[in-house]
């Protein structure tokens, strides 16, 4: 186990005009750890992705990846990591499969066919991996996305808000998908303005909030940070998300989508 | 260029070659209009223009294969476009890839579809009566004008692809392109008009560069024109490239 923090970020700063989107943001992020950074839009989440993944300069502060900065060693960087933005980057015109053979050609894999099957049986798309990306569901493009991030095992894997716009079903399969990666020893930096996700899938929470890391530890830790706990008595009502699963059969497992 | 930018650049060509493959309506899109422009003028508005010689399919095809190319390049800033306002150009960008393999695999697809589409307008010329007695060399320089004028105005339509906010912004740029042969020796001698418009028509690339072709297919000889048209187009390029890239390394940071 190495010591070097798999992602570091110290007094990081970004303006657009003289609006300040980062305004010194520090952050460590141990290797073959997953770190969620929390925070409502517009909080800086996304602009922090960017600059760790060569796409934006920062202003000031210093960010490393891997023990490479990406200022001065962006090939390095974009060596080491895989960024899944937003919205789903796939190709539309493309089959599912061609999609991750595009991936695994550019990174020089020796077997891009076979990556591809691997990854598409994997992701339990292997019945749609002759299709369309244009003709798949909103679920099923961010299961490729990911799958896409993860052509060419990527030790450092950028999660920009992955289960947004996902329906519950397909939210609990990203998130074992991402559970099993850091069990494999990726480390993991997920954004997501989702309380619940980061509490659920973190084993660290920054919460960034007005271009500032406010608060950072574990759940616990955070927990702490709260007046100490008040014993009442809640009659305990299933939540709709309980209820829509229950009602349509979903226990969790999903039939016919393969795991590794 | 190193080996490993070389192979990224031919992915990325496949890549967006497949793009073209599965909808081969921007080839035909891209040949129709020019197309019934040659039907147009050669049997509507020919008997009226008079060129000095008989056959005004001969005179015409040069411009309208200028014309051709120039519509087609809207293709190329139309799947650059898609791929930035997707998201998929970001996973590109943060990939370890040669960045420019993004940039030429697009424009290498767009030599390739506008070559396509010129045959399609050739062959279509052929059937009306096109002829040339032009030997291999002519022909080959033909070509050799024809894909370096692509390639300029390809790199010029990379900037709008790049930057465009919406597609009609994207489509938008080409208009002006598809009309500048109208004010040149494309479809009619430049002498003949009044004198502002004969000094712009005299003075732009579009006409040496038809003479040229002009010249090369009907075995006149080229004289200092075909200089000229290498070197706007080669100028052309080079400004093209510059802005192009320019513009580039601002959008990826």
């Amino acid at each position: 186990m190495t010591t070097t923090p798999a992602i570091e970020i110290t007094g990081l700063t970004k303006s657009y005009g003289d609006q300040a989107v980062l305004a010194g943001v520090d952050l460590r992020v141990a290797p073959g750890t997953i770190h969620a950074l929390l925070g409502s839009n517009g909080a800086g989440k996304t602009t922090a992705v960017r600059i760790l993944s060569t796409l934006l300069k920062a202003d000031g502060g210093t960010a490393a990846v891997a023990g490479y900065e990406v200022a001065t060693h962006p090939a390095e960087v974009r060596g080491a990591i895989s960024l899944t933005g937003q919205f789903a980057a796939v190709d539309d015109v493309l089959t599912g499969r061609e999609n991750l053979m595009l991936v695994a050609e550019l990174r020089h894999l020796p077997d891009p066919r076979r990556t591809a099957d691997e990854l598409l049986a994997r992701f339990g798309l292997t019945d749609a991996a002759g299709q369309r990306v244009a003709a798949y569901s909103g679920g099923m493009r961010r299961r490729l996305d990911i799958a896409m991030s993860l052509t060419g095992h990527p030790p450092v894997l950028f999660l920009d808000e992955p289960t947004t716009g996902l329906d519950p079903q397909s939210r609990t399969e990203v998130w074992r998908t991402i559970q099993e990666l850091a069990g494999q020893g990726t480390t993991v930096l997920l954004t997501t303005q989702y309380l619940d996700e980061a509490e659920h899938l973190a084993d660290r929470i920054s919460i960034l909030h007005a271009g500032r890391v406010i608060a950072d530890g574990t759940v616990a830790e955070l927990r702490q940070l709260l007046p100490p706990k008040r014993v009442e008595y809640v009659e305990k009502r299933p939540s709709l998300e309980e209820i829509f699963l229950a009602v349509i059969g979903h226990d969790g497992s999903d039939e016919g989508r393969a795991r590794a | 260029m190193t080996t490993s930018t070389v192979r990224e650049t031919r992915t990325m060509l496949k890549r967006s070659l497949r793009h073209v493959l599965r909808s081969p309506d921007t080839i035909i899109t891209t040949a129709v209009t020019p197309i019934a422009m040659l039907l147009l003028f050669v049997y509507v508005f020919g008997a009226a223009i008079d060129v000095g010689q008989d056959d005004y399919v001969n005179y015409l095809l040069p411009g309208i294969l200028l014309i051709t190319i120039a519509s087609g390049i809207a293709y190329t800033a139309f799947r650059l476009f898609t791929d930035v306002s997707g998201g998929i150009f970001e996973r590109f960008q943060s990939m370890p890839i040669a960045r420019q393999a993004v940039l030429w695999g697009h424009v290498a697809t767009s030599v390739l579809a506008n070559l396509v589409s010129l045959t399609l307008v050739v062959l279509v010329a052929l059937a009306m009566g096109f002829r040339s007695g032009a030997g291999v060399l002519a022909w080959l320089a033909v070509l050799g004008i024809l894909v370096l004028f692509t390639l300029a105005l390809t790199w010029l339509a990379v900037i709008p692809g790049l930057k465009a906010k919406s597609v009609d912004g994207v489509s938008g740029f080409s208009y002006p392109l598809i009309f500048l042969p109208f004010v040149s020796s494309a479809f009619v001698p430049t002498a003949g008009m009044p004198g502002p418009v004969r000094w712009f028509a005299e003075n732009q690339p579009v006409t040496v560069i038809v003479d040229t072709i002009r010249n090369l297919l009907a075995q006149q000889p080229v004289g200092s024109d075909g200089w000229l048209a290498v070197a706007w187009c080669l100028g052309l390029l080079l400004v093209a490239y510059v802005a192009a890239m320019a513009t580039y390394r601002r959008t990826t940071a």
